[in-house]
């Protein structure tokens, strides 16, 4: 999607009433959207990974500590589910319940129907897990480790075709402590995808990487989706979660503040404002001179980028009709401008993150 | 891109038999153990040299008694400290530190899988030692006796036991350098002093010590069983206790990361 260059500008969305946990207006995007993220046939795809109304609260020096307060969310079958929020919003806790590494103080989860904190080996066979800080032993080779997480399993994945996928064999037989950040990245995912799963937690699974890395990372994940696979990751990377996710659930101090898809996140309730930019700025009397029901007013001076042009750049507001663009023409034709950048501010999850997050 | 990678697993299972992911992950451990220099000092080369060291010296010997025959039985208990309490102590903590703990937990080995898997390491390792410190011991002149095998064999099971128990509880409470730190200390303190090498006096407070270490009931118990074929109950009690004890702390209190 294009990516408005004024990005952090906010458009606060209107207030919704909060209820714990869920926000009123999730509820409402989610009916909006005829469900949450309908399949293509219509119906939505099934939930394989469901958090009801989950809360933990953790001891530590200071005191109790409420991770979660109340958190939501679903995760459906051939859909990639991007957590999101700032630092110490629950992310990675919420991961870990919904693996069955931690039990909630109050709540239910449902991993592929089941409770995850009482799962057997079963269930485990058959969800996939990349942690944050990947949990690999450093002084195993990838080689053997990945060989020993595939004795595992009764029927493994092909893993010198992951191997070789994920670019893994340059490196293979070296020790994981000499590898780097994103070396072991790769190494994490490979051994979440040992045993085939049906649902994959990834925990940061771009952290680290360059971009061949990431588009390799990338590409093998979109396959997973298409598969049929319910993937769920976390990311601070708000690019990732455009690119990759269907459903995002953006969370703040334990509670899910929105959620929905990209598009219904980065809807806005009226016409996205347009912005010009001209070679030298525009007099006042010029400006006071914009057709009627038009707003322009002057954002500043910017210097020229591989995106857009240097110059004077204007935001116009109430561009909602043909007739508009029309008003707009003739107006830079009475007074002598020729804009050299002309465009529409769509918002980005960027924008919904500060919101979030300010 | 092979579909074979992508394609989910279609059953309600992938898991292999318990027994399978059991024995895999003791291979697997063993295998590490055994590439791990500091481990294979600890549990090999250095009390191999204890023993070469309290035989020569002649630290054991007394007029009706062989000093080998006293020797032999207390290194092969120390060996048991080493893999057991100092080895894998130190490989748990770190292993926690790093996430494998957690990460395996979520994979079908599950925790209990790892617990196991840990334990046949364990005595993987410690049949190793048994065969190498043993062979050395009969090249110096040891003669165990046949009868006290059985009860010996008990012994290296509650000795492994218990001692695994106590380096998992260790491992699961403290942060990883100070579980390098104690085990190794005690290793050093019980191996020299805690009845482990040296049977500790008959007599005075000492001896009372003696009823309540499990490492001298675990030295005390091999001697008696490779040097007089006999099994001392009292011992073998200590060890079970420690045991159950050291488990159930480790049950209560063990974090996974």
């Amino acid at each position: 999607m294009a990516r408005g260059y004024h990005g952090r500008v906010p458009f606060p969305l209107p207030p919704t009433p909060r209820e714990p946990g869920r926000r009123a207006d999730v509820a409402v995007a989610d009916r909006q959207a005829g469900g949450p993220v309908a399949s293509a046939a219509g119906a939505p795809a099934p939930a394989l990974v469901s958090l009801n109304g989950v809360c933990r609260t953790v001891r530590n020096r200071r005191g109790d500590v409420e991770i979660l307060r109340g958190v939501d969310f679903q995760a459906r079958a051939g859909q990639v589910t991007a957590l999101l929020g700032p630092n110490g919003a629950g992310k990675t806790t919420t991961l870990t319940i919904a693996q069955g590494l931690d039990r909630p103080d109050a709540g239910t989860v449902e991993l592929l129907g089941q409770d995850p904190w009482r799962a057997g080996s079963a269930l485990r066979s058959r969800v996939g897990v990349m942690l944050q800080d990947g949990g690999l032993p450093p002084s195993a080779t990838p080689a053997r480790l990945l060989a020993h997480v595939a004795s595992l399993y009764r029927e493994p994945a092909d893993m010198a075709a992951l191997v070789e996928r994920l670019g893994i064999g340059e490196f293979a037989g070296r020790d994981i402590r000499r590898l780097s950040g994103g070396q072991r990245q790769r190494v994490a995912l490979a051994a979440a995808l040992a045993g085939r799963p049906r649902v994959v937690f990834l925990d940061e699974p771009s952290a680290g990487l360059d971009p061949v890395s990431r588009q390799l990372v990338f590409d093998l994940i979109t396959e997973l989706k298409q598969a049929g696979l319910a993937v769920v990751l976390t990311t601070h990377l708000l690019d990732d979660a455009e690119r990759l996710a269907d459903h995002v659930v953006l969370l703040r101090q334990g509670v899910v503040e929105r959620a929905g898809t990209v598009a219904e996140l980065t809807a806005r309730s009226g016409p996205a404002p347009l912005s010009f930019t001209v070679s030298v700025p525009v007099g006042e009397a010029v400006l006071a001179s914009a057709p009627e029901g038009l707003s322009v007013s002057e954002v500043g001076l910017s210097s020229e980028t591989a995106d857009a042009p240097g110059g004077c750049t204007y935001h116009v507001l109430g561009v909602s009709d043909p007739a508009h663009w029309a008003a707009l023409g003739a107006w830079w034709n009475a007074a002598g401008l020729m804009p050299t950048d002309v465009r529409l501010i769509h918002r980005t999850l960027e924008d919904v993150f500060l919101e979030v997050a300010p | 891109m092979n579909t074979h990678l992508d394609t989910p697993h279609a059953g309600t299972s992938n898991a292999r038999s318990l027994a399978r992911r059991v024995l895999a992950q003791g291979r697997y451990e063993t295998v590490t153990a055994l590439r791990n220099g500091e481990q294979l000092l600890i549990s090999l080369i250095l009390p191999v040299m204890a023993l070469f060291g309290v035989v020569w010296a002649g630290l054991l010997d007394r007029p009706d008694v062989n000093g080998v025959d006293v020797a032999v039985p207390g290194v092969l208990a120390l060996a048991v400290l080493s893999s057991a309490l100092t080895g894998q102590g130190i490989a748990t903590g770190f292993d926690r530190r790093y996430g494998v703990l957690a990460y395996l937990s979520t994979t079908p080995l599950g925790p209990a899988g790892l617990i196991l898997g840990k334990a046949v390491a364990v005595l993987s390792v410690l049949v190793l030692q048994v065969v190498v410190i043993g062979g050395v011991g009969l090249a110096l002149g040891w003669r165990p006796d046949p009868a006290g095998i059985p009860a010996a064999l008990l012994f290296f099971l509650a000795g492994a036991a218990a001692f695994t128990a106590l380096g998992l509880f260790i491992a699961g409470t403290a942060r990883p350098e100070a579980t390098l730190a104690l085990t190794n200390l005690m290793w050093v303190l019980l191996g020299a002093v805690g009845g482990v090498v040296f049977p500790l006096p008959e007599s005075g407070w000492l001896a009372g010590l003696g009823v309540v270490l499990p490492s001298a009931a675990l030295g005390d118990g091999l001697r008696a069983a490779l040097g007089a074929g006999a099994l001392d109950v009292g011992a073998l009690l200590t060890l079970i206790a420690w045991a159950a004890l050291a488990t159930a702390g480790a049950l209560r209190w063990f974090k996974w990361r």
